[in-house]
């Protein structure tokens, strides 16, 4: 073996101590067969998808999936190139056209993930003279972003606008050129930004926002355009990014703006010109996708029905959750990363699949079982996991007996 | 203004309970290998170290941080660019 990957013998070891205690590797789980949106089969029984994003449920929604097919065969497969030196397929701008419109915005540009959009975007924006700040519990997409850039980069308490405050005023006259970066609701414990304060706070400055809405797209707002449409301060927040690969069910990623400019920025991101664009299927399951998030007030009504049924019920067997009722539910556990690796295969097992989140991921150095919820879980389903995450209550007992 | 001696000082006792043995810290003493940080306690320290002299620091200096004295030297440039 070559000696580069010795540096890896660490995470070696930790899988197999995962293993040890779950019998199960829990961040490469095997799903063998794809039942319905909310169901899957892994290790040959059939399991509740808990923990997938699947906000609206629309994997499996037919309408998309005939437009997918239809594109494919009039298509192809795939479009072999970026769009720059391939050209743009008449579906990524007509997709651009009605991201914009959904927004009122001038300005949309689709990336191939949403990952890459925000690689694209916090690289690019923001020049060596100019500032990011950012809440610290942004996820990694933006951590990332930052590092491809220039700029200077500062994190802000969580949520803590007097904390952004303190720290814009500090920057003096360089406020002007900062770029203050948030979520629609964080993916570890599902909490909003305070988005309103927000705004005030980077209005009063001169500084920009940039609002990634992952995971309140299709989730927050009357029409579901997220957190800044819940809040009403659209026309404070200067660029949202996205992804089509949580509430809409397929892959890619997007920006839109307020400022028409932002159409020159696909001239000088590198993430947009030195990848491959989405496949023609993709583009069109999105399309579909959006048009029914458009007029999706009772997919929204169902969704937050089941997440207010967990989140009720889970707190009622005394687990600490994140601070309010989100489609992201986090279970709190005071336990080792081991320990609740056997948990998370304790819930496996009875059938509900979640994600284990352990540091360097959690926000606070604990460990989590998170829960995402759909639209699409019956009333039945989310019973299931309660009862399941009712063993692991009994397993938490100081008196538990194996 | 504070003097290096006492901007030491200060960071000296604020990693001191990051270590889990005690020892004895000094300017040469890595963060990583002798204090045994991890990024997310790097992370951590770094706002304790913002609140303790109110000032921000830019997460581009970190690569370049090593030592408790490095740490102290790019704090001292940061209070006096304030």
């Amino acid at each position: 073996m070559t000696i580069l990957l010795d540096k890896f013998r660490p995470l070696e070891e930790r899988r197999a101590r995962l293993i040890a205690s779950s019998g199960e590797d829990p961040f490469h789980v095997v799903v063998e067969r794809v039942v319905s949106a909310t169901e899957a089969v892994v290790n040959g029984h059939k399991v509740i998808m808990a923990g997938t994003n699947n906000y609206l449920g629309l994997t499996f929604e037919v309408s998309c999936i005939a437009a997918a097919c239809t594109a494919v065969r009039e298509e192809g497969t795939g479009t072999t190139g970026s769009r720059m030196a391939n050209g743009s397929y008449a579906a990524h701008v007509a997709l651009e056209n009605e991201l914009a419109a959904f927004f009122n915005c001038p300005a949309a540009i689709v990336f191939s993930t949403g990952y890459i959009a925000n690689l694209g975007i916090l690289s690019t924006l923001t020049g060596s003279d100019d500032v990011i700040l950012m809440d610290a519990d942004c996820h990694a997409s933006i951590y990332d972003g930052t590092r491809l850039g220039a700029a200077q980069v500062i994190r802000f308490r969580h949520n803590d606008p007097e904390n952004l405050e303190k720290r814009l005023q500090r920057l003096g006259e360089r406020a002007k050129g900062t770029l203050v970066v948030v979520e629609g609701i964080y993916s570890m414990l599902g909490d909003r930004a305070p988005l309103r304060e927000i705004v005030d706070v980077k209005s009063r400055y001169g500084a920009s926002l940039l609002v990634d809405e992952a995971h309140s797209l299709g989730v927050l707002g009357e029409n579901g355009r997220g957190l800044a449409e819940e809040a009403a301060v659209e026309g404070g927040v200067d660029f949202i990014t996205g992804t089509f690969s949580k509430s809409l069910g397929s892959i890619g990623g997007f920006c839109v703006s307020r400022w028409s400019e932002l159409e020159y920025m696909r001239y000088a991101m590198r993430p947009y010109i030195f990848t491959a664009s989405s496949s023609p299927s993709l583009i069109a399951s999105t399309r579909q996708a959006l048009q029914i998030l458009r007029r999706g007030t009772g997919l929204r009504t169902s969704l937050w029905a089941n997440a207010t049924r967990l989140y009720q019920g889970l707190t009622g067997m005394g687990f600490e959750l994140g601070p309010e009722i989100s489609p992201v539910i986090a279970v709190k556990l005071p336990v080792s990363a081991e320990e609740a690796s056997v948990l998370w295969g304790e819930l496996l097992s009875q059938g509900i699949y979640v994600n284990l989140v352990l540091p360097p991921a959690t926000p606070d150095g604990g460990t989590l079982l998170r829960c995402s919820i759909s639209a699409a879980h019956s009333k039945e389903q989310i019973d299931a996991m309660l009862d399941a995450f009712a063993v692991v209550s009994a397993r938490l007992q100081p008196d538990y007996q194996p | 203004m504070q003097s290096k001696e006492d901007i030491l000082e200060q960071l000296f006792e604020l990693i001191r309970p990051y270590s889990e043995q005690p020892i004895v810290l000094s300017e040469q003493t890595s963060l990583i290998s002798d204090v045994g940080l991890n990024s997310m306690k790097v992370m951590e320290l770094v706002m304790q170290v913002e609140d303790r002299f109110d000032v921000s620091i830019p997460l581009n200096i970190l690569p370049d941080v090593n030592t408790i004295g490095g740490f102290a030297k790019h704090l001292e440039t940061l209070l006096q660019d304030r």
